[in-house]
């Protein structure tokens, strides 16, 4: 699924293993993504967990530019700690009402703009697409930080990279849960996952059921997927749950949220009949739907989820710059 | 000439131009647009729409004279009359007749059903949609979107 031209072969490397290329220059999608690319970053990204002395000065002096029109903690802030771990550092754009794009600038113009102060793009856009379309505008590398309701593709490989710390990759069974319409984390996660033949089980209520033209490409990828309106029996042979946040905005009136919100709400009593082992995974931030509870037991693994955003952006920006 | 003939207009034939035949009823002006015709450059145009036919029942048909389409440009109608047929007229014979294919691609011919996408926006890009397997509609390149029925609501 090439999404770009192979990239020219990279600097030789000062310390740690031979590192393999990625395929594109761009991250706009897992979909670009085969099951070796996915697995080259997870393996590069435990290289760096492991010795993350040894990458500090790996990319002293690039620059790192974060374009970020929508609000961001952790994509942000680990995207910045990656780059400075790596020796190099960052040009921020900063929030989009001190910026041009407020005086009326296309975000063809300002990728355009923006390339020349940096060696690779880190975008976040509300709109579906749109880096996919600011790609088209740049040389420098471009990762995908969220487009709308579209992917979050740099998300996922943390996400696979703590699945495959804690459960395996390899037959693996996952429950994904919430707002499965217009969560990209789940779009890029399921998409990711077809790569490695897991079973997918979806929870959601009927309007926030995966969207067509994900079930589509799951299709075509011969997914397994299996589509509920409630957590049912199927959570006892889970190995991870992926929760998501139901957004209020989605709704019409707050009864209906908190109507459709409680009944997607995992607690200690709900995990009652879960495996021992079960990792519960959410890409933050939560409001609601993970009881403060359940922090404290061994299935809770979201924090670790989010610290591991670190050491995989860096493996990831180490393989593209 | 029968008496009943008398009393209808008649489309003459053209002399070097393009016949796109067996459009699909009610397309015909669709069609103008998808090929960027909208008779400002001169271009002498007939229309027929809602024309008896036997394979169809209706059918429209659209007659260009001086102007031979290319296999490019007339493709992109497949997706809103796949039985059409070109035929291409020169000294009022047709020298070529070809039918429309399905093309791997289109651009600028349809706004993107999704009102999220990037290509909504005031972005200087032209839509393009992949087309998928017979049936399944065409895709946004941009947002992902699947187009799979009333096409032609979608031609701006």
């Amino acid at each position: 699924m090439g999404h770009g031209s192979a990239p020219a072969p990279r600097d030789s490397r000062r310390s740690a293993s031979p590192v393999q290329p990625m395929r594109q220059d761009h991250l706009l999608t897992t979909k670009q993504l085969s099951r070796e690319d996915i697995e080259a970053v997870l393996d590069h990204a435990a290289e760096v967990a492991a010795d993350p002395a040894a990458f500090r000065d790996r990319h002293a002096g690039k620059l790192l530019a974060l374009c970020f029109f929508e609000p961001s903690t952790r994509t942000k802030m680990s995207f910045e700690a990656a780059i400075k771990r790596l020796g190099g550092d960052v040009v921020d754009m900063g929030p989009v009402e001190m910026s041009s794009v407020k005086k009326g600038e296309s975000l063809a113009d300002t990728v355009r703009v923006v390339e020349g102060y940096a060696d690779a793009l880190v975008l976040r856009h509300p709109s579906q697409g749109a880096a996919k379309l600011a790609s088209e505008f740049v040389d420098v590398p471009l990762l995908n930080a969220g487009d709308g309701a579209g992917h979050h593709p740099t998300q996922t490989l943390l996400d696979l990279y703590t699945i495959r710390e804690n459960a395996g990759l390899d037959g693996l069974k996952i429950g994904v849960m919430g707002d499965l319409k217009y969560g990209r984390t789940v779009h890029s996660l399921a998409h990711a996952l077809t790569n490695f033949d897991a079973e997918m089980h979806f929870v959601a209520p009927e309007s926030l059921r995966l969207p067509e033209p994900v079930r589509y490409d799951l299709d075509e990828a011969g997914a397994a997927i299996h589509e509920h309106e409630e957590v049912g029996d199927f959570l006892g042979e889970l190995d991870v749950l992926y929760v998501t946040r139901i957004q209020r905005e989605r709704f019409p009136d707050e009864d209906e949220y908190q109507r459709v919100a409680g009944r997607y709400r995992i607690d200690a009593d709900a995990l009652a009949d879960a495996r021992d082992d079960l990792t519960v995974m959410h890409p933050l931030p939560r409001v609601d739907e993970i009881a403060s509870e359940v922090d404290d037991t061994e299935h809770a693994t979201y924090f670790e989820q989010a610290h591991n955003a670190v050491p995989v952006r860096m493996a990831l920006l180490d393989l593209l710059l | 000439m029968t008496p009943d003939d008398d009393h209808q207009l008649r489309v003459s034939k053209i002399r070097n131009g393009t016949v796109i035949d067996h459009v699909t009823a009610g397309q015909a002006l669709n069609v103008l647009t998808i090929v960027g015709i909208d008779g400002e450059s001169g271009e002498t145009l007939s229309l027929g729409m809602n024309v008896p036919s036997d394979r169809f029942g209706a059918k429209d048909i659209v007659k260009v004279e001086g102007r031979e389409l290319s296999q490019d440009e007339v493709d992109v109608l497949s997706l809103i009359a796949p039985h059409a047929t070109i035929n291409i007229i020169r000294e009022y014979e047709v020298a070529e007749k070809h039918r429309v294919e399905r093309p791997d691609t289109v651009k600028g011919v349809l706004d993107c059903p999704n009102r999220h996408c990037i290509t909504n926006a005031d972005e200087p890009v032209e839509t393009r949609f992949d087309v998928l397997s017979e049936g399944d509609g065409v895709r946004c390149v941009y947002c992902e979107s699947i187009l799979d029925e009333n096409i032609a609501a979608y031609i701006p």
